[in-house]
């Protein structure tokens, strides 16, 4: 092979947490010592990323040019990428994820995969493609151009009218329409004015927002700079879980980066713009994602919402107008302001413009992030790009919304989505959770997980929140316990639409929403619970009752096995199950050997 | 080395006094307490008391918000964290025997921290090793088919690691 | 201040009627004015908006949600609904919800009859119940010698921490923890007797519930007035008899005197005294120590230092004006050290044997009470202190008809007051009642015009000017710790702004004191209207008197002659003054923290 025949590479390897979990972090290792060891350092560049939203095929390593994307990666297919791939020319068939074909303007380059089939990045269009934390990186994907043009261009005004025509609507869960937003903290009185981002993201399962920080860091950046010049604001806060150590130190050095490339700071790029962002670290309260509450935790107290008007647009953070939008909703700006209104306006459904991610987990066969335009359907997401239910399992549900959402059954899985159809269809599409269940899913345990994370996040401001969601919990619990008694659904569903018309904030208006919807979709499944003690899923471990079939020999295994002394039985004989002992540990059904302990 | 109180002081304080410049200097409690919890481990109340006077803020109010944020410790935690399953199995097992030898042994109350900060007693639910009741979990491990007199020996196993390990560290250092 | 412009009248519906209202307020205070009167817990017109009860829900058109009528304003056009079944069910879960949470113990609670929540439950029809599950379980507080703290009554409506807070700037207490396990406590959930609590009171005064009291001694007091061998002294304050008839049921301003001297003698005391003669006492003392200080005998401004609650506040929050305040005992104190010096001694008794009571309408009056520093030859001047509220149930628990009682006279020889030792219960008072004596023993003239009106009334902080023999006076009244706290910063500025500066602890004077009767069933704590009442009471009594300056009090003269010399003596010094230090935990007023 001739000198000059040596090619260049790019490899990416993933860095998100599912990933490092599965050893990504020696993989880097391993890789510098064989490039090292070949000689080939200089022309080949390892690049982190974040999260690639491919969290069950991980690790994942990604070479360029060619975009081939290797998955399941170990330490000991290193040798061979390097030898085969990057000096032969010749990509591993066998490590490559490689479905079927389909092109978007953003991604062409992920658009080799099957998982990236029906999605379209915007807010993620760079990650897992730029090293986050290179500024040149994201200059060279014409990071910093949408603000060069507003600061040369277009009038703070004509920013605002932009964002409006553009129809983009909040991503952090109600779906209030940003440009709205912009133009009111625009034309408030009152200086200084604030910027926030809101990057404290807290729905179990939901990491959109730390990944596109992990992975774009000068997006949210560049978004939130265009937000500060159309709203006449020159301070911005983002405000980010202490638990994001990954997101917050990228972030530290975007900006960081930022200020010496003039970009942040005072006269940006030359002009007579002036601006500043500065790190609020959050403390563990899923509350502080409502904005009053946020504000009053970048003020150093307690996060606990307050009654709204005066909405934050006219006083909000330190009394001042604040203009806040969350990470998803930030990185969309450079996008609108680059590629036009209209062509963003085109994407999505009538109410709903531009695109949704969306992160999918529970029983489906892919796991991960997905950005999909609005308007495409739930089963796309969870059978085209999700790959369907795992384990060949039954759909029984998909939860959207986390906290906040509600359980759709199958008869809504052709709903398009969006902020309206959704609300519609019962739940919500809050910042973009997606929870599929399946057949081995009890949905009055799954309503009393969601009620249990929500009443314990309860800030315990408001009388409905604090003590409606608690005798909610109770009565799930006793429902789930077997105590359930006649007359509990309707007072589940008395108190929860209560609370959701008369709490103070989102987390209360919201909270009953995960039992409400499967009281409505499900109910036979809580009148089973009530009525016949029965839990069709047996998720629910109290009203499980043990009996041993005629499969017994009576070997004994379980009657030694069993903790309590529950179960009695001579050698070679059918053994007895004493349920008024039993405390339905399972380990006879763990045990046995022979099928003949019956379990319902 | 191990910091000395006085040097954590110091450090707190250079900390608080990088934000008296600031606008809404009182707005930086938060960002103070996370520094505090990083030096100290937890909240103290002396240290508190520190942060009230710094930094001008009522010491309820630094209460109310050290309070209402769980990312925020309120007591030490030790090194080793004990968790006595308290599950019907493990209960009938007799856990409470366990749980009343680990007291003694210590001589601290459940949600305690021993004063060497090497041990935190809490209770937990099921398990999910009924097999092995009575069972506790120290740290990610579990030991089970525990009694009274086997539970002090294991407890007195990890001092006596943590001793070592202590010794090992002092001699390096030298 | 609202001009008449932005207060534009708006047309608004009312469960489908037509109203004109006042624009630029809430939706509660327009229906106010059009006759609803919304259910509500957490609202208080002088404590910033919480929203947090729910309890005043209504619907508007237009409106997913239901909308809490204290914190939203009302705009031209909104069409309201106060009576819709859901709203109404609402409400009523919400205060099943707060019910569910809060021992039910009603008919042994020192709040049955008077409680916020209860005549809530009634009103909004609560005769079943759905939801019960568990409840708080949490220490009741009784170090305190003035307040007790019961978490378990507590219905986290946070009036408590926002009058601590933004009336009085004290902070003491805030909410701590979160959610279900949401508890209202001091820092650290140190004993109330260890936090930077003033004694004031006013979490009493403004709670709906019994989870703050008065640590009540009623019963111990009992015992003593049925104990042969003791004497019984008591003294009651001048707003004692200002507002005690309220707690009868009667309207407020009813000056009560006569009534409460033939009250007292019948509970069983023995001597019934004034605390207005030793208000008088206290002017003597006073007027002579501003007069040294104005002469370059001590540091000005003087500040006064009748309140327990601001002596405590001092101590801890303003330690470095200690020298600027009056070493003047309060009149409560000046009262007991008399009895038990000169009083006891004339009379051939033996002052162990002597039990002061003092009738007030302040709970930090207990914590004084305790203060080593007031005492006299090892004995504390004052024994016990009762509440106003106390007193009243315990004529009630006597069976007296207070309503038919025949007005008696006071014990002489400390029993006459002036106008002057009247007016001592108002804001303002102790300031007026000074200058119209200082005035005279300054010029030796005396002063015609004894009614300061700069002074009445319940401005925050009221300023005004005296001008004595060509020299001009410059003085502040500040009532409530806030404001006292305005006054203060000023102070430390501008230390020669001011000669004279009055402090009470309590929003009004002692009349607006912690031991105050709770508000009646229409009415919020504090309301202005009643403490306005109260205070013309008080100088209704005042205006009728025959003397109104304290130095022309017979009585006091005569102590002076017989006994402590003149103003300021060696033994005035001994019996009447005292000192003050510094002390821990040292207050922190936040000029940005809010109540959150």
């Amino acid at each position: 092979m001739k000198k000059d025949d040596k090619r260049q590479y790019a490899l990416i390897l993933c860095d998100g947490p599912a990933c490092l979990r599965k050893k990504s972090k020696n993989l880097e290792e391993v890789i510098k010592q064989e490039l090292d060891k070949r000689g080939m350092a200089d022309r080949v560049r390892l690049t982190l990323s974040g999260c690639l939203g491919m969290c069950d095929k991980g690790p994942i390593l990604i070479v360029n040019p060619g975009y081939v994307i290797y998955g399941g990666v170990t330490e000991h297919d290193i040798p061979a990428i390097v030898e085969q791939h990057l000096i032969n020319g010749e990509p591993i068939a066998r490590l490559e994820i490689n479905e079927d074909h389909l092109f978007n303007r953003f991604f062409r380059v992920f658009g080799d995969v099957g998982f990236f089939g029906k999605q379209m990045r915007i807010t993620l269009r760079n990650c897992g493609i730029i090293d986050p934390e290179k500024i040149d990186d994201y200059l060279s994907v014409r990071g910093y151009e949408a603000l060069a043009k507003v600061l040369t261009d277009i009038s703070p005004e004509d920013v605002v009218k932009e964002i409006k025509k553009s129809g983009l609507r909040g991503r952090g869960g109600a779906g209030y329409p940003t440009g709205i937003k912009w133009e009111l903290t625009r034309k408030s009185e009152g200086s200084p004015k604030y910027v926030i981002c809101n990057a404290d993201e807290g729905d179990p399962g939901a990491f959109m927002d730390r990944s596109a920080i992990e992975g774009d860091p000068h997006t949210v950046i560049e978004g939130m700079i265009i937000g500060g010049y159309a709203t006449g604001a020159d301070k911005g806060f983002v405000y980010i879980r202490a638990e994001y150590p990954l997101a917050i130190k990228r972030l530290e050095k975007a900006l960081g980066e930022a200020k010496t490339h003039g970009f942040l700071g005072k006269n940006i790029m030359g002009s007579d713009f002036s601006f500043d962002i500065e790190i609020k670290l959050g403390a563990g309260a899923f509350v502080c994602g409502e904005e009053t509450a946020l504000i009053h935790s970048i003020e150093g107290s307690r996060g606990m919402p307050r009654p709204r008007p005066p909405f934050p647009s006219v006083s909000g953070l330190f009394g001042k107008p604040t203009l806040i939008n969350n990470v998803e909703t930030w990185a969309n700006i450079p996008v609108i302001i680059l590629d036009g209104a209209d062509w963003f306006s085109s994407i999505g459904t009538e109410t709903s413009k531009g695109t949704k991610v969306f992160a999918v987990a529970g029983k489906v066969k892919n796991t991960g992030l997905v950005e999909v335009p609005m308007g495409t359907t739930l089963r796309e997401i969870i059978y085209d790009i999700a790959g369907g239910i795992a384990d060949d399992k039954k759909f029984k549900a998909v939860q959207t919304g986390g906290p906040s959402g509600g359980c759709l059954p199958e008869e809504y899985l052709d709903t398009k989505i969006d902020y309206e159809s959704l609300s519609k269809a019962g739940s919500i599409m809050g910042s973009g959770g997606m929870i599929v269940i399946d057949e081995d899913s009890c949905m009055v345990n799954i309503s009393k997980f969601f009620l249990e994370f929500t009443e314990n996040e309860s800030c315990g401001k408001c009388t409905p929140c604090r003590e409606g969601t608690k005798r909610m919990l109770e009565i799930l619990t006793r429902i789930t316990d077997g105590k359930g008694e006649e007359g509990d659904i309707e007072k589940l569903e008395r108190l929860g639409n209560m609370i959701k018309k008369a709490s103070l904030c989102g987390l209360g208006q919201s909270a009953p929403n995960p039992v409400l919807s499967t009281i409505k979709n499900f109910r036979e499944e809580y009148e089973e619970h009530i009525k016949e003690k029965k839990c069709r899923a047996s998720a629910c471990i109290a009203l499980l009752s043990y009996t041993i079939t005629d499969k017994c020999i009576g070997c004994m295994a379980c009657r030694r096995a069993c903790p309590v002394n529950a179960i009695s039985g001579e050698p070679k004989v059918k053994h007895v199950v004493d349920k008024t002992r039993c405390v339905k540990c399972g380990l006879c059904f763990n045990i046995c050997k022979f099928d003949a302990i019956d379990r319902r | 080395m191990e910091q000395t109180l006085d040097n954590k002081q110091a450090e707190l304080k250079t900390f608080i006094d990088g934000f008296r410049d600031k606008e809404h200097f009182e707005s930086y409690l938060i960002a103070v307490l996370h520094k505090a919890q990083e030096i100290h481990g937890y909240l103290k109340k002396d240290v508190m008391d520190d942060i009230a006077r710094e930094m001008n803020i009522p010491t309820s109010h630094i209460w109310g918000v050290a309070t209402f944020y769980h990312y925020f410790n309120l007591k030490p935690i030790g090194k080793y964290k004990i968790s006595i399953c308290l599950g019907t199995a493990c209960y009938v097992k007799g856990a409470e025997r366990i749980l009343n030898a680990v007291k003694k042994e210590l001589g601290i109350e459940m949600g305690d921290t021993t004063p060497d900060e090497l041990f935190t007693l809490q209770i937990t639910r099921c398990l999910g090793a009924c097999g092995l009741a009575p069972v506790a979990m120290i740290n990610d491990k579990i030991h089970g088919e525990l009694t009274a007199e086997k539970m002090v020996d294991i407890l007195r196993k990890y001092r006596k690691a943590a001793m070592a390990e202590a010794a090992e560290k002092a001699k390096e250092q030298q | 201040m609202e001009t008449i412009a932005e207060k534009k009248m708006i047309n608004v519906t009312v469960n489908n009627k037509p109203y004109k209202v006042g624009g630029n307020q809430t939706i509660m205070q327009a229906l106010d004015e059009v006759g609803f009167r919304i259910p509500r817990l957490c609202y208080h017109p002088k404590l910033s908006i919480e929203g947090a009860c729910r309890v005043c829900i209504v619907e508007v058109e237009g409106m997913r949600n239901y909308v809490a009528s204290c914190a939203f304003p009302i705009l031209e056009g909104m069409k309201i609904r106060t009576d819709s079944n859901d709203v109404r069910r609402a409400r009523r879960d919400i205060v099943e919800l707060i019910l569910d949470n809060h021992p039910e113990d009603c008919h042994v609670c020192e709040r049955d009859g008077n409680c916020e929540l209860q005549r809530l439950a009634y009103s909004m029809g609560i005769r079943k119940r759905h939801f019960v599950g568990e409840k708080k379980h949490y220490e009741k507080d009784l170090s305190s010698p003035s307040v007790i703290r019961d978490p378990n009554k507590c219905i986290l409506c946070g009036r408590c921490v926002r009058m601590c807070a933004e009336i009085q700037k004290v902070s003491a207490l805030r909410y701590a923890h979160r959610g279900f396990h949401t508890v209202v406590m001091p820092a650290y959930n140190m004993p109330f007797s260890e936090s930077v609590c003033t004694a004031c009171g006013q979490c009493i005064s403004v709670c709906p519930t019994a989870s703050f009291v008065e640590k009540g001694n009623c019963m111990e007091l009992f015992d003593k007035l049925t104990n042969p061998d003791i004497i019984k002294i008591v003294q009651i304050a001048p707003s004692v008899r200002a507002s005690i008839g309220e707690a009868f049921n009667l309207d407020p301003g009813r000056a009560m005197e006569g009534e409460m001297a033939a009250t007292l003698r019948k509970l069983g005391f023995d001597y019934v005294f004034d605390t207005q003669f030793s208000a008088d006492l206290t002017i003597m003392e006073e007027a002579s120590e501003f007069l040294d200080r104005l002469q370059g005998k001590g540091k000005l401004p003087m500040i006064t230092s009748c309140s327990s609650a601001w002596m405590k506040c001092m101590e801890q929050f303003y330690p470095d004006l200690i020298d600027n305040v009056s070493t003047c005992k309060s009149p409560m104190s000046m009262m007991g050290s008399l009895i038990k010096t000169h009083f006891a001694a004339k009379n051939n008794m033996d002052p162990k044997k002597i039990f002061t009571v003092a009738v007030m309408c302040c709970t930090a009056k207990k914590y004084e009470a305790q203060r080593p520093e007031l005492q006299v030859d090892e004995m504390n001047p004052t024994d016990m202190v009762i509440t106003t509220r106390e007193i009243a149930w315990m004529i009630k628990c006597a069976g007296i008809d207070f309503l038919r009682i025949k007005p008696e006279k006071f014990d002489t020889p400390l029993g006459v007051s002036s106008g002057a030792g009247v007016i001592f219960g108002v804001t303002g008072g102790v300031m007026e009642a000074a200058l119209r004596t200082a005035y005279e023993l300054y010029t030796g003239e005396t002063l015609m015009d004894i009614e300061m009106n700069d002074l009445r009334g319940f401005k925050g902080i009221k300023e005004g000017k005296v001008v004595m023999d060509g020299k001009e006076i410059r003085i502040a009244v500040a009532h409530g710790l806030g404001n006292a706290n305005e006054v203060l910063e000023v102070v430390r500025k501008e230390p020669d702004r001011y000669h004279f500066v009055e402090i009470m602890g309590c929003p009004g004077g002692c009349i607006g004191g912690g031991g105050q009767p709770y508000a009646n069933s229409n009415s919020e704590p504090l309301n202005e209207a009643c403490l306005k009442k109260r205070a013309e009471a008080l100088y209704g009594l005042d205006r009728t008197r025959t003397i109104r300056r304290s130095h022309e009090n017979p009585d006091v003269q005569r102590i002076y002659k017989e006994f402590l010399g003149r103003p300021l003596s060696a033994l005035s010094h001994k019996i009447l003054h005292t000192h003050y230090k510094a002390k821990e935990p040292r207050g922190i007023i936040s000029k940005e923290t809010k109540v959150r």
